[in-house]
C-alpha cells in the first residue's frame, strides 16, 4: 500500500497540531503521532495544513488558445498556487457547449494535468446569448456548472430559462454579471481615474443592474444563481440584502478586487486592465466587509492568461484579465487574514468549502475517508512576487513585484505529491 | 532644455518646463513673422509626424515648425503605410527609431498610445492628441496666447465650455493653467461633463452664464456632431440655444475678456460667427502662436543629450 504521513503540521480544520495518514490516496486517520513503517513522511512542522484550494472559476485556454494557456500548463500553475480543483469556463475554441468538448478537457487533464479539471459547460450555444446549450448533455459529460462568462446574457427571457432548465440538473448557473449597454465602449473603472486618463469609463452600475436582475430571477424562479466576481459596494448589498431574504444566491469575488483600486491603472497600466474593472477604495472596501460577513462566500481567481504580445499594446486594443493562481493564496494571506478581516478558518471556507460545495465536489475538506486533496503553506514567509517564475504560460499579473506573505510549501493531489518544497515535482 | 524624454502630457509637465517652453516660443514667434522664415535650431534633425487621426492645423503647424527651423520633416498618413496592414504601434515606432529619427510627432485615437510608442522608442515623442486624454501642445499655445495678451496666467479666471468629456484640449488646459495659477471653470450639459472632474481642482457649471460671468478668458470647445446620435444631447440647436458662446453670453465676461477656441469651429453652434470674428477673439492668434510654440517645443525636445 502507497502510504504517506504529514507529521507535525497545525492542521487549520483541527485547529491544531496532528499527523495526517493518507493511503492509496484517501485520508485514512488524522491523529497526534501517527507512526508507519515504510511509510513516507512530510515534516510539516511550522506550517499550516489545509484542503487544498478549489478555484471555481479559471480560464485554461485549452482548446484553442494554446498559445496562452495549456492544461498542462495551467494545472501546474494552479497547484503552484495549492490548488487541487479547478473549474474552467467554456470561452474556450471551440466553445464548452457540447459533451465531446468538455470531455476532451477532462481525459486531457488526466494524462497531462496535474490536478483535477470540471468543466464549466456554455449557458448558450457558441456563448451567443440565443439558444440554449446541451446543458443536460454538458451535466453528464462532467460539467459542474454553466456560465457564459466574459458573454454575459442580456436576455434576462434567456436566463430565466437557463435557471429553469439547469435546475433539473441541480447544476448551477454562474453569471458574469455586466448591463453591456452600460458598458458600451468602456475599458476600466468610471470614475476619476478613467476622467484623467481620457479612457472611457465602465460605470459600477453596470453591474450592479445585472447583479439585481440575475437576482429577480433566481428570487422569481426559485433557482439558485452564483454571482461571478464581484466588484462593487453596490453589488455586494444587493446580494446580502439577498441573502437576508432568502434568495438562493452564492457570490465570489477575486484576489484582484479586495488588492487593488483603479489607481493601478495609472500609465496607462494595461497589466491591470480586466473585466469587471478594479474599482475604488469604497469597493475594495465594501468587498473585505462582504467577505467578512458571509456575503461573498467564495474567492476565485478568474485565473486569465494572455500573450505579453495582448497585453503590450495601446490600453483600449489590451485583453482584460490577470494569471491569478499563482498569487491567489499568498494575496488572500496578506491582504485579508494578516490586517485581521478574515481568520484562516474562514479562508479555508471560502477557497475550499464553499466552492467545493457550490459545484457538488466530494473535496474541500480535511477527513478521513476524503480524498487527499492536501496544501500546505508557510504562513510566514514573506517574498517578492516573480511573474517570470510562474508556471503558467502567461505572465500578465499587476502583482509582479509586490512583496507577500504566506507561501504554498507542499500540494497533494489524491495523495500525490505535485508541489514540493514549493517546486513542481513533474 | 526639458527635464523629459518626451512631452505626453501637462499633467506629468513640471511648471519650469511650461515656462521654458513658454518663453523660447517669443523668439520662434520672431522668427515666423519675419521675411525670411529661417532659422538653424533643427538643423540636422529628423521630426517625424505620425497621425492616426486626421489633423489639418496641428500637423501643418508641427511640419512648418520643423521647416522654420531647418529640420527634415516627413510625414506618415495612415492610409498608405504598413498601419493599414495591421502592424503593431511598437512595430512601426521601432521602425521609425532605426531610421534615425529624433522627434515622433503623434496623434492618435487611442489615450496612451503616446505612452505606449515612448517607451519603446529613443526618439522623443510628441504627443499631438491621444483620444480624451491629452493634447499638451495645444495647451501651452492657448497659454503662450492668453500670457501675451494678458501679461501673466496667475490670478486669470478661465472658463472652459463646450463637451469636455470628450475633450483633450480641455484635459490639457485643466493641468496646465492651474500649473500657472489660473482658476479654471468648465461648463457644459452635465452628459458631457466627465466624472469626479472637480477633483482636478476645477468648478463645474452647467449653467454657461455661471461660468462665464468675470471670466478673463472664455475658451469654447469644438462639439463633435455625431455625440447628438449617441444620445449626450438632444439636438444641435438645443445645445445652441443653452450652451453656445454668443454676444450675450460673452457680455458677461470681463469687458477685457479674451475668447479662444482650438478649432476647427462649428460657426453657430458651440460660437456664433459675431463673436468668432469680433475683437475678443484670438482664434487667428492660436494658430500663428501655434506654429511658435510648436517651433519652441521642438527645439527644447530635440536639445536632450547635447551640451546645452
Amino acid at each position: 500500500m502507497n502510504k504517506l504521513v504529514i507529521k507535525n503540521g497545525f492542521v487549520v480544520t483541527e485547529n491544531d497540531i496532528t499527523d495526517i495518514l493518507i493511503e492509496n490516496g484517501l485520508i485514512t486517520e488524522i491523529k497526534p503521532f501517527i507512526l508507519i513503517d515504510g511509510a513516507a513522511v512530510i515534516d510539516a512542522t511550522g506550517l499550516k495544513v489545509m484542503p487544498g484550494f478549489v478555484d471555481m472559476h479559471c480560464h485554461l485556454r485549452e482548446p484553442g488558445q494554446e498559445y496562452k494557456e495549456e492544461i498542462a500548463t495551467g494545472t501546474r500553475s494552479a497547484a503552484l498556487g495549492g490548488f487541487t480543483s479547478v473549474a474552467c469556463m467554456p470561452n474556450t475554441n471551440p466553445v464548452i457547449d457540447q459533451q465531446s468538448v468538455a470531455s476532451f478537457i477532462i481525459n486531457k487533464s488526466k494524462t497531462h494535468g496535474v490536478v483535477k479539471v470540471h468543466p464549466i459547460g456554455a449557458i448558450s450555444k457558441g456563448l451567443k446569448g440565443e439558444e440554449l446549450s446541451e446543458i443536460g448533455e454538458l451535466h453528464g459529460a462532467g460539467c459542474v456548472a454553466i456560465s457564459d462568462d466574459g458573454r454575459p446574457l442580456q436576455s434576462a427571457s434567456l436566463m430565466k430559462k437557463a435557471l429553469i432548465y439547469s435546475a433539473m440538473f441541480d447544476i448551477p448557473v454562474i453569471s458574469h454579471c455586466e448591463e453591456m449597454d452600460l458598458v458600451d465602449e468602456g475599458v476600466m473603472n468610471e470614475g476619476y481615474m478613467s476622467t484623467i486618463l481620457g479612457l472611457k469609463g465602465i460605470p459600477s452600475i453596470a453591474e450592479d443592474i445585472m447583479v439585481s436582475r440575475d437576482i429577480l430571477l433566481a428570487e422569481y424562479t426559485g433557482v439558485r444563481i452564483h454571482i461571478a466576481h464581484v466588484s462593487t459596494k453596490t453589488a455586494v448589498q444587493l446580494i446580502r440584502d439577498a441573502k437576508l431574504r432568502g434568495v438562493k444566491v452564492t457570490a465570489e469575488t477575486c484576489p484582484h478586487y479586495f488588492s487593488l483600486t483603479e489607481s493601478a491603472c495609472e500609465n496607462f497600466n494595461t497589466q491591470a486592465k480586466m473585466n469587471p474593472p478594479l474599482r475604488t477604495q469604497a469597493d475594495v472596501d465594501a468587498v473585505i466587509a462582504g467577505l467578512k460577513d458571509g456575503t461573498i462566500d467564495v474567492i476565485a481567481t478568474d485565473h486569465a492568461p494572455h500573450h505579453p504580445d495582448e497585453k503590450r499594446c495601446e490600453f483600449s486594443l489590451a485583453s482584460n484579465g490577470i494569471v491569478g493562481f499563482e498569487t491567489a493564496f499568498s494575496l488572500a494571506y496578506t491582504n485579508l487574514v494578516k490586517p485581521g478581516h478574515l481568520t484562516i478558518e474562514k479562508l479555508v471556507q471560502k477557497m475550499c468549502v464553499a466552492p467545493a460545495e457550490i459545484l457538488h465536489l466530494r473535496v474541500g475538506t480535511l477527513a478521513v475517508g476524503m480524498p487527499a486533496d492536501i496544501c500546505m503553506v508557510d504562513t510566514e514567509k514573506e517574498y517578492q512576487v516573480e511573474t517570470a517564475q510562474f508556471a503558467s504560460k502567461s505572465k500578465n499579473s499587476p502583482f509582479d513585484g509586490c512583496t507577500v506573505t504566506g507561501a504554498v510549501v507542499y500540494t497533494i493531489v489524491d495523495g500525490k505529491v505535485v508541489v514540493n518544497q514549493g517546486k513542481l515535482t513533474e | 532644455m526639458l527635464s523629459k524624454k518626451d512631452l505626453l502630457g501637462l499633467r506629468e509637465t513640471s511648471v519650469e518646463d511650461i515656462h521654458q517652453i513658454l518663453e523660447a516660443a517669443k523668439q520662434m514667434k520672431q522668427i515666423v513673422l519675419s521675411p525670411n522664415k529661417k532659422a538653424p535650431h533643427l538643423q540636422g534633425k529628423s521630426i517625424i509626424t505620425l497621425f492616426y487621426e486626421n489633423s489639418t492645423r496641428t500637423r501643418m503647424s508641427f511640419e512648418l515648425a520643423a521647416k522654420y527651423l531647418g529640420g527634415v520633416a516627413a510625414n506618415i498618413s495612415t492610409s498608405a503605410s504598413s498601419v493599414a496592414k495591421g502592424e503593431t504601434l511598437i512595430d512601426t515606432g521601432k521602425t521609425l527609431d532605426v531610421m534615425g529619427t529624433d522627434v515622433i510627432i503623434m496623434r492618435h485615437n487611442f489615450s496612451g498610445a503616446p505612452h505606449l510608442l515612448a517607451q519603446h522608442v529613443n526618439a522623443s515623442v510628441i504627443n499631438a492628441g491621444d483620444g480624451m486624454h491629452e493634447h499638451p501642445t495645444q495647451a501651452l499655445l492657448d497659454m503662450y496666447t492668453i500670457l501675451e495678451a494678458k501679461g501673466d496666467i496667475k490670478g486669470l479666471n478661465v472658463a472652459i465650455v463646450g463637451d469636455v468629456l470628450h475633450s483633450r484640449v480641455a484635459r490639457s488646459n485643466i493641468w496646465g493653467l492651474q500649473k500657472l495659477g489660473a482658476h479654471v471653470s468648465v461648463a457644459g450639459p452635465d452628459t458631457l461633463m466627465p466624472v469626479e472632474i472637480d477633483k482636478m481642482g476645477v468648478k463645474v457649471y452647467n449653467n454657461v452664464e455661471e461660468a462665464i460671468e468675470g471670466a478673463d478668458v472664455v475658451m469654447g470647445l469644438r462639439i463633435q456632431l455625431e455625440r447628438q446620435k449617441k444620445g449626450l444631447f438632444p439636438s444641435v440647436r438645443e445645445y445652441a440655444k443653452f450652451f453656445g458662446i454668443d454676444d450675450r453670453r460673452l457680455a458677461l465676461a470681463k469687458p477685457d475678456a479674451l475668447l479662444l477656441h482650438p478649432g476647427p469651429v462649428n460657426r453657430g453652434v458651440e460660437i456664433t460667427s459675431s463673436i468668432m470674428d469680433g475683437d475678443q477673439s484670438l482664434i487667428q492668434d492660436q494658430v500663428l502662436n501655434g506654429v511658435a510654440v510648436r517651433m519652441a517645443i521642438l527645439y527644447l525636445i530635440t536639445r536632450r543629450g547635447s551640451n546645452e
